[in-house]
């Protein structure tokens, strides 16, 4: 990737989220439609669920290993953020356990 | 803080130096896009990609501006507004939020503070990171997992919050069959923006659904 698209990338990036900021300085000074506050209370766990899907799409579950490197190191973040509700644990333990396996166990 | 250099050893191990997470710091300042960047780059992502992501994962900022317009009217100056609403994160929102005991001119100066060292931080964090991500000594092979930890460690908060339970099951699970159906259907490449449509497409057919249910769950 060149470097001037990467940065037209940051650009586009950086002017959809102003945008976002910005609308309802404009849009809503009266009043926000009620479509818009139902997506607001109900959107936000439907997109985490699908940003977590997007993360592993690259998995490779017909693969030799079925995507166990995958399933192991999700499960040890549930667990981990179940048990002590820390993300800063979870999010060590979980990526220090799937560095490990693809790393050692993987070719 | 820890987030932010996070952020910069994960794009210097994508081959991108302390200065373009400056750059992106400076002019995104969102960690949930900036850490989708890291995947966009791997994916070489086309742009109308990554603005509908942009969009459609930053959309609580919507609602954290509803709730400002009024606090923002009292910034007369028109480039400190502009600032300020570049400056709406998740954390500066939180802490605006919760100043409401202060009042007037006292609260101007203190929302003004906040947002701006929050971005201060934000920025010497990715920064930070970026630089140390140049001397990390061992294998970085599969730290992009942490995204993927992040978005799973707030999928079970989310999940496990007490208030809201129904609207927040039934809305994870929304997500879920979506992603994981367009995934079948269109691949890899291309299943992000039909999630995206087809999630919006059901919240808004439950929509009676799960507004009956809102209201039974707050009589309880």
């Amino acid at each position: 990737m060149s470097d001037k698209y990467f940065l037209l990338m940051i650009l586009v990036c950086a002017a959809s989220t102003f945008a976002l900021r910005a609308l309802p300085f404009i849009a809503f000074n009266k009043r926000t439609p009620e479509f818009i506050k139902y997506l607001g209370r109900t959107q936000p766990a439907a997109v985490m669920a699908m940003l977590v899907i997007y993360c592993l799409k690259d998995a490779d579950i017909l693969g030799g290993l079925h995507a166990m490197p995958e399933i192991i190191s999700c499960l040890v973040v549930i667990v981990l953020h179940v048990w002590k509700r820390s993300a800063l644990l979870s999010i060590i333990g979980g990526t220090a356990c799937y560095m490990i396996i693809v790393q050692n166990f993987m070719l | 803080m820890v987030m932010g250099i996070g952020f910069g050893i994960l794009l210097s191990a994508k081959g991108y130096n302390a200065l373009w997470a400056f750059i992106m710091s400076v002019s995104i300042y969102s960690g949930t896009a900036q850490y989708l960047f890291i995947n966009f780059i791997s994916d070489k992502a086309s742009l109308s990609t990554v603005a509908l992501t942009s969009i459609i994962t930053g959309a609580r900022y919507l609602f954290y501006g509803v709730s400002m317009i009024d606090l923002y009217k009292k910034f007369k100056n028109k480039f400190k507004r502009l600032y300020m609403i570049l400056a709406l994160t998740d954390e500066t929102y939180a802490l605006m939020s919760v100043s409401t005991y202060l009042n007037g001119k006292e609260r101007e100066e203190y929302c003004t503070y906040i947002a701006w060292l929050d971005h201060v931080y934000w920025i010497v964090g990715t920064v930070l990171g970026g630089i140390l991500g140049a001397f990390i000594p061992f294998n970085t092979k599969g730290i992009d997992f942490s995204l993927t930890a992040l978005f799973i460690t707030i999928c079970v908060d989310q999940w496990l919050d007490k208030a809201n339970k129904f609207t927040n099951h039934l809305s994870a699970l929304t997500g879920f069959a979506s992603s994981l159906i367009c995934l079948m259907i269109f691949g890899r490449k291309n299943f992000l923006i039909p999630s995206m449509a087809a999630i919006i497409i059901i919240l808004f057919l439950l929509k009676d659904f799960i507004n009956k249910n809102n209201i039974k769950e707050s009589e309880i």
